[in-house]
């Protein structure tokens, strides 16, 4: 087995939520890390979409923004902006979004808005961008993020983008029919809603992780599913995808462009 | 039909103080020089609309060019903070900001409703989350067949709206290929256009009749200024500068170090300036 750090997991645990079926919405960072990572490994023929209009990307250095020159390139087609929410985003043509957040819930609703009042914030924060109608529109929802206690926290100052609202029936009752967040990846485990509540629960455990580590890391008593599994350890052919998809987008983000020139 | 003219004729003649102006173009083809144009004419109390403001919008706000912005993502793609943004709404520094933040749906609805003529767009959008609380112009309509709840939000109608594209022929009609954003519709939404080019030729030759091409005679201006979407791109030109993007985090961070950079290249610089990053990056890619 060789040695990996827990963002590396992070990251491959996440690639193998992802399935050679899915249409996927990619949001940037990390999840754009984890579904190039099942592209090139288990799901090849898997769609990503990024919200700048290029579906079916198949970038060989992962993109600094939503909209880089690599994604158009290798896209299989490009549409407007308007096109991409109207169409193929709010008509329910894709399986699956795949979000990271600066804080998230219990009932994993996200927050990338502010932290403090809205009207005068400790801290302004990006914004939702596509984020709000990805999380309504796409068949489910996968969210990456590491598991902090400035980031899992007891209360949202502000629900940017919903997941199962005060949880139980909530989204029903929103009259969405989208299935919502399904499982959250970090760097320690697999949290899923339970089936009824809704609330996140500890599903897996990451190789080396303790639970008393994942309870000080939430900012809520987080609870653990009456079975819970060891995440297998990442392979030796996940590992080198991922370390030389980041070796050649360090690269790349390091010189003028897209890297291609440098090759 | 769009006159052909230098970019500081064409800013002088169609953005005015006080003006809603629309800079547009998804992460590419970002409209830097006529944004960098438009800071050295001095144009004051701007209401700025941009669905991802970038660094362009950080400039203007860093400057004090604008009395508030319409939005949907502030960040700085893939980097983290835009700091003169964040600088301007934390602490009103250079002076305080109104934000009329929405997400990005409702932003390409409301372009969209804009080029149609429609005095509102509607999606199905905001559901369960708070923007419609601190967003008074997020509200709702009735399906009159379905009696279906959704979201509605006002048509963008810029005073001006500004696009770089990658070229133009002589009568002033316009190609964009690649990512093409909102562009088209921000154009058509307005009742003036700005639209600087990589090259003026002699015949458009659109690849395709699908190309996106905007006709002369729904486009304002045209200036010819190669280079003038860098940091960001032109499609089959020259690259996206994503170490730019990531240098401008430590620019940025700083008041100091901000008015700097302005002073030595957008103050004291000329839209000819631009014409570096083409030429150095196309002889790159060649």
């Amino acid at each position: 087995m060789t040695d990996f750090t827990p963002n590396e997991m992070m990251t491959i645990a996440a690639a193998r939520a992802l399935s050679n079926d899915d249409v996927c919405f990619v949001g940037i960072g990390a999840p754009s890390a984890a579904c190039n990572v099942a592209r090139l490994t288990h799901a090849p023929d898997i769609t990503l979409i990024y919200e700048s209009g290029t579906v079916g990307t198949k970038p060989d250095v992962l993109p600094l923004s939503i909209g880089d020159g690599e994604l158009c390139d290798t896209a299989l087609f490009t549409v407007s902006v308007p096109e991409m929410f109207r169409y193929w985003l709010q008509g329910g043509r894709i399986t699956t979004g795949f979000l990271g957040g600066a804080q998230i819930d219990r009932f994993a609703n996200l927050n990338t808005t502010v932290v403090g009042p809205y009207d005068h914030p400790k801290v302004r924060l990006p914004g939702g961008g596509g984020a709000p109608e990805i999380a309504s529109n796409c068949g489910r929802i996968f969210i990456t993020m590491s598991l902090t206690k400035r980031g899992f926290v007891e209360k949202l100052p502000f629900v940017t983008s919903m997941g199962h609202g005060e949880g139980g029936n909530h989204r029903e009752r929103l009259g969405l029919k989208t299935k919502g967040p399904t499982r959250v990846i970090t760097d320690m485990c697999i949290l899923e809603p339970d089936p009824e509540t809704k609330e996140l629960t500890v599903v897996s455990i990451h190789p080396g992780v303790g639970r008393e580590r994942i309870i000080e890391n939430c900012g809520w008593p987080i609870k653990f599913a009456e079975t819970v599994i060891e995440t297998p350890v990442p392979t030796d052919t996940e590992l080198s995808v991922l370390r030389d998809i980041n070796a050649r987008t360090k690269k790349a983000h390091e010189g003028t462009g897209t890297g291609k020139e440098a090759a | 039909m769009a006159r052909i003219m230098s970019l500081a004729d064409a800013v002088a003649e169609n953005v005015r103080d006080g003006d809603t102006v629309a800079m547009e173009g998804f992460t590419h083809l970002i409209p830097y020089a006529a944004g960098h144009e438009v800071i050295r004419q001095g144009r004051k109390d701007l209401f700025l609309v941009r669905m991802t403001p970038d660094i362009l919008y950080d400039q203007l706000i860093g400057v004090g060019a604008a009395r508030g912005m319409k939005f949907s993502w502030g960040g700085n793609p893939g980097v983290g903070s835009l700091h003169r943004f964040r600088d301007a709404v934390e602490n009103q520094w250079p002076r305080p900001l109104d934000i009329e933040e929405h997400s990005h749906a409702a932003m390409a609805n409301a372009y969209e409703a804009g080029a149609a003529n429609l005095p509102f767009a509607m999606l199905r959008g905001y559901i369960g989350a708070d923007l419609p609380k601190v967003n008074p112009n997020i509200r709702q309509v009735t399906c009159p067949f379905t009696g279906e709840v959704l979201a509605a939000v006002p048509a963008i109608r810029p005073d001006v709206t500004i696009i770089h594209a990658q070229r133009a022929d002589r009568k002033g009609n316009v190609l964009i290929e690649g990512i093409v954003g909102v562009q088209k519709e921000a154009v058509l939404a307005a009742k003036r256009s700005i639209v600087t080019a990589e090259e003026i030729v002699e015949e458009l030759s659109p690849a395709s009749p699908n190309s996106v091409v905007l006709p002369t005679w729904a486009v304002t201006a045209v200036a010819h200024v190669p280079g003038g979407a860098f940091p960001s791109y032109a499609h089959g030109y020259y690259p996206r500068s994503n170490a730019f993007y990531i240098r401008w985090d430590e620019i940025a961070r700083d008041r100091e170090s901000f008015t700097a950079w302005i002073k030595e290249n957008v103050l004291d610089a000329t839209p000819v300036d631009f014409a570096r990053h083409a030429a150095q990056t196309s002889a790159k890619v060649a």
